[in-house]
């Protein structure tokens, strides 16, 4: 039976990251003064099925770090080691350790060793010392059943597994294996369950063992090894005194059956496709990975009653479908208000099955929170700030696309409301705060969208250095007036930082446009409010999903497009004193105190309009890439929601337009794209920005 | 014993028919300008009646635009144009034929404007003539072969992703 270990590597990969954020969340957990034993063993039992894992799937390096980890994690389980904060840390070390040369296992590259070794050598050194230090409280731990460790010579075991073992996954071959690590072995099969050839099961284990095993390790070592199977199984371990002494007895419970080569023949053949197998998963992981890369975000675990509720909705579908087919059959006039009824209870199946669909790629947003904890850890140390961070609304849901995008614009922000926000501790208490900082992260629904909420309790935007800032750098004039809502929009410009001095946390400059973007492209909306000496509140907005999008219909011609509505800022009847022409054809709207360039659909598109006069359509003004443009179109139609189907999957990309939907006649409308109607319209930042404060100053 | 020597013949028979239609491709044939022009019944996955799309801006000229077609988003292109034809009509008898092409990125689904169908051929690969030297003609390029039935010429089309990016020639160069 040959099986291609390969196709369950992307779950060891996925099981073990999983792992790895449970240790870490269960690490900044801890409460050194009164260690939860709960905790220690849910590190341990996460490092224990990462390390199985990995010696299965033949990742031994992995494997082989971990094993480390596990034994001092082990040693604090079992209280014989005294955990300090400096251990957390090191303990937190070794978990991005793993999770780099996880992903580099899964990325099909070697793992980069040099970190791993150093700290290897940490935990080698603490464990070679507490060796010193503890060795009487763990000897006499093991007394208590053995009568010394120092006369012993080995380990005597029999072992009869239940004969469920292999459908259980567990190998005897490899527990032999990794006994055979603490000493010389010498198995025996035992073949008296062995039933004849008509009877036997092939799936059933019938064979018990007697091993020898000569080596000084503990018993607790040799326990280990058992440790999954131990329930399940008849298994004594009992200390050999005298290598020959005991020999007449440990033949003992083999007589039944004489042991020949055969049998050990037996076990030495399934080993050999098992090393073989392992062989060759080693040789092909790049392969393997490279293949697994591409369909990582492919995969999506659901939960199993977002499914069940998927399976009624379809029963019940079925349900409504035959009976309409029923009432098809002979239908007469006088049935119409049952077929009506029937057409109801099917618009209202379809409606919550297209719900429960949308349900199955929403995950809660505590997916994109559980990274939080150990930056704020890891930073406010580096730092030197005290800051406690609050998470709510964790269980608030989002689509898994949102989920993977909107992760580094968050880590941003909270990087920025550490390092900007958060004043230090001296700081708080002179302008008399607590010491400690506070960051809250909160999610909540609010319409169709998702709330994002980084607030932050420290000095808050400061107004004065953001305006001498914009100044320098030529973002605005000294003369302009902005009110705060401006100044504070003025951190998502490019180019833009305030911070005193660059760290290698945030103060370059590059960030928050680059957020901005990323949650416009999101089809979302950042914004930040702020309170001199009482702190900030970023709130970025987003769609539930990605796949489907509030838009604003509007008809040029006989065509009918899709505006996002996010991007509307609003739309309006022109009148002719609005309209200035500026040289060469472009004309530009004056909307209160500002410019915005003009561009007409049904140009930039060659399509036919009703009418080519601006008096006569209406404009809609949109901003995209921070640019204003306002688009002339003939009508506005209404405003729903869309689904987004893509155009690139059977045609190509088209500029100006971002996808198509169906809507509700069955016919196709195109989705606009803002920055793509821009380009096209040739508006280019550098025109605009001569337009608007230019022009702004001359007609004013 | 007999019923054995039967079905061993029977297999015989369907091995030799298979090798006999190894060589044989079907081919979905339709009319375009009075000229018959076929395409391999396996890109075909079905035919539907002329129904207005929504055009694209800016497409090449013969891009019609896009199809709903059950709930996918397909570009709908007329073939007439890529072969330079002119008197285009689109009425009740104009067809378009459903195609899977075959691309870098995959398969791309689209439709094809052409004025009717007509048959279904099978063409051995003997009855496939080269296509006369039709370089300095685009369409030439989705040409494959010349086939001939008993009574006319089949003018055999394989058709690319090309079709949504090149512009076809403006009928007035002819």
């Amino acid at each position: 039976m040959s099986v291609d270990l390969s196709q369950f590597h992307q779950v060891f990969f996925e099981e073990s990251n999983e792992g790895l954020d449970i240790m870490e969340s269960a690490l900044l957990g801890i409460d050194l003064e009164n260690l939860d034993s709960e905790k220690i063993n849910e590190i341990f039992r996460a490092a224990h099925s990462i390390k199985g894992g990995s010696g299965t799937f033949g990742f031994q390096q992995i494997a082989d770090f971990t094993h480390v980890v596990e034994t001092l994690l082990d040693l604090i389980r079992s209280d014989q080691f005294k955990m300090l904060s400096q251990h957390v840390d090191l303990f937190l070390q070794s978990v991005d350790c793993m999770r780099t040369m996880i992903n580099q296992i899964e990325d099909g590259k070697d793992c980069d060793l040099e970190q791993a070794g150093q700290l290897k050598a940490q935990f080698e050194n603490i464990l070679a010392n507490l060796d010193g230090d503890s060795d009487s409280d763990a000897v006499t731990e093991t007394k208590n059943d053995d009568s010394s460790s120092d006369d012993i010579s080995g380990w005597k075991i029999y072992f009869k597994p239940d004969a469920d073992i292999l459908r259980t996954g567990n190998e005897p071959v490899r527990m032999f294996r990794e006994l055979e690590e603490l000493g010389r072995l010498e198995v025996s099969a035992d073949l008296s369950g062995l039933p004849d050839l008509a009877s036997l099961e092939p799936e059933a284990c019938y064979l018990a063992w007697n091993i020898r095993l000569f080596s000084s390790a503990e018993r607790a070592a040799v326990e280990e090894v058992f440790e999954w199977v131990v329930d399940d199984s008849e298994l004594s371990i009992e200390p050999m005194a005298a290598e020959a002494s005991d020999d007449s007895k440990f033949e003992d419970p083999s007589q039944a059956d004489v042991v020949s080569v055969t049998p050990v023949a037996e076990v030495a053949e399934t080993q050999v496709p098992a090393v073989e197998k392992v062989a060759a998963a080693d040789s092909q992981p790049k392969a393997a990975a490279k293949r697994e890369t591409k369909t990582e975000s492919a995969s999506i675990r659901v939960a199993t009653d977002k499914v069940d509720s998927l399976i009624n909705m379809v029963g019940e579908l079925v349900i409504t479908q035959s009976m309409l087919g029923e009432l098809g059959k002979d239908f007469a006039i006088e049935r119409l208000p049952s077929l009506m009824e029937g057409l109801e209870q099917l618009n209202n199946h379809t409606r919550e099955l297209q719900e429960s669909v949308m349900r199955i790629r929403m995950l809660p947003i505590s997916f994109a929170f559980s990274r939080f904890p150990r930056l704020v850890h890891d930073m406010s140390k580096t730092l030197g700030k005290q800051v406690e961070l609050e998470l709510l609304g964790e269980q608030t849901e989002l689509d898994k696309t949102v989920m993977e995008r909107i992760g580094d614009p968050l880590v941003h922000l909270v990087r920025n409301s550490l390092d900007h926000g958060i004043e230090s501790p001296e700081q708080r208490v002179a302008a008399g705060k607590d010491e400690m900082g506070k960051i809250t992260l909160n999610a909540f629904h609010q319409g169709g969208n998702i709330v994002i909420q980084i607030i932050d309790d420290g000095a808050g935007l400061n107004r004065e250095r953001i305006l001498s800032k914009a100044i320098e750098n030529g973002l605005v004039k000294e003369s302009d007036y902005l009110n705060d809502e401006q100044i504070h929009d003025l951190v998502f410009r490019p180019g833009f930082s305030t911070a005193a001095e660059i760290t290698d946390i945030s103060g370059r400059g590059v960030g928050m446009d680059v957020v901005r973007r990323n949650i416009q492209e999101l089809n979302g909306s950042v914004e930040v409010e702020s309170t001199p000496g009482v702190g900030s509140t970023f709130t970025i907005r987003l769609p539930l999903t990605l796949a489907i999008l509030d838009g604003q219909l509007i008809r040029v011609g006989s065509d009918v497009y899709i505006f996002p509505l996010v991007s509307i800022v609003e739309s309006i009847q022109s009148y002719d004193q609005m309209i200035h022409r500026v040289s060469s054809g472009c004309e530009v709207l004056r909307l209160r105190d500002e410019y915005v360039p003009i561009v007409r659909l049904w140009d930039i598109f060659n399509v036919k309009p009703d009418s080519e006069q601006l008096e006569d359509g209406l404009l809609v003004v949109v901003e995209g890439d921070n640019i204003k443009i306002a688009v002339l179109v003939d009508d506005l139609l209404a405003q729903q929601q869309v689904v987004i189907k893509s155009l690139q999957d059977n045609y190509r990309s088209v500029e100006g337009i971002s996808g198509a939907t169906i809507l509700g006649d069955g016919t196709v409308s195109l989705i606009l794209d803002i920055s793509g109607l821009i380009q096209l319209a040739g508006v280019s930042r550098e025109d605009y920005k001569k337009i608007v404060p230019e022009d702004g100053s001359q007609a004013a | 014993m007999d019923t054995v020597k039967v079905a061993e013949q029977g297999i015989g028979d369907i091995a030799s028919a298979a090798k006999d239609q190894e060589l044989t491709e079907q081919y979905l044939t339709f009319f375009m300008h009075k000229e018959e022009f076929g395409i391999n019944i396996l890109s075909v996955q079905e035919i539907r009646g002329w129904e207005p799309v929504t055009p694209i801006p800016n497409a090449p000229r013969q891009v019609l635009g896009v199809m709903n077609l059950r709930g996918t988003v397909a570009p709908v292109i007329d073939l007439r144009v890529c072969f330079g034809l002119e008197d285009l009509t689109y009425d009740d008898a104009t067809v378009v034929i459903i195609l899977n092409i075959r691309c870098d990125s995959g398969m791309k689904v689209m439709g094809v404007v052409v004025d009717a169908v007509s048959d279904v051929h099978n063409f051995a690969e003997s009855q496939v003539q080269p296509s006369p030297e039709l370089s300095n003609r685009e369409q030439g390029q989705y040409i494959k072969g010349l086939g001939s039935t008993e009574e006319h010429m089949v003018i055999l089309l394989e058709l690319s992703e090309k079709l949504i990016f090149e512009e076809a020639e403006s009928p007035s160069l002819h």
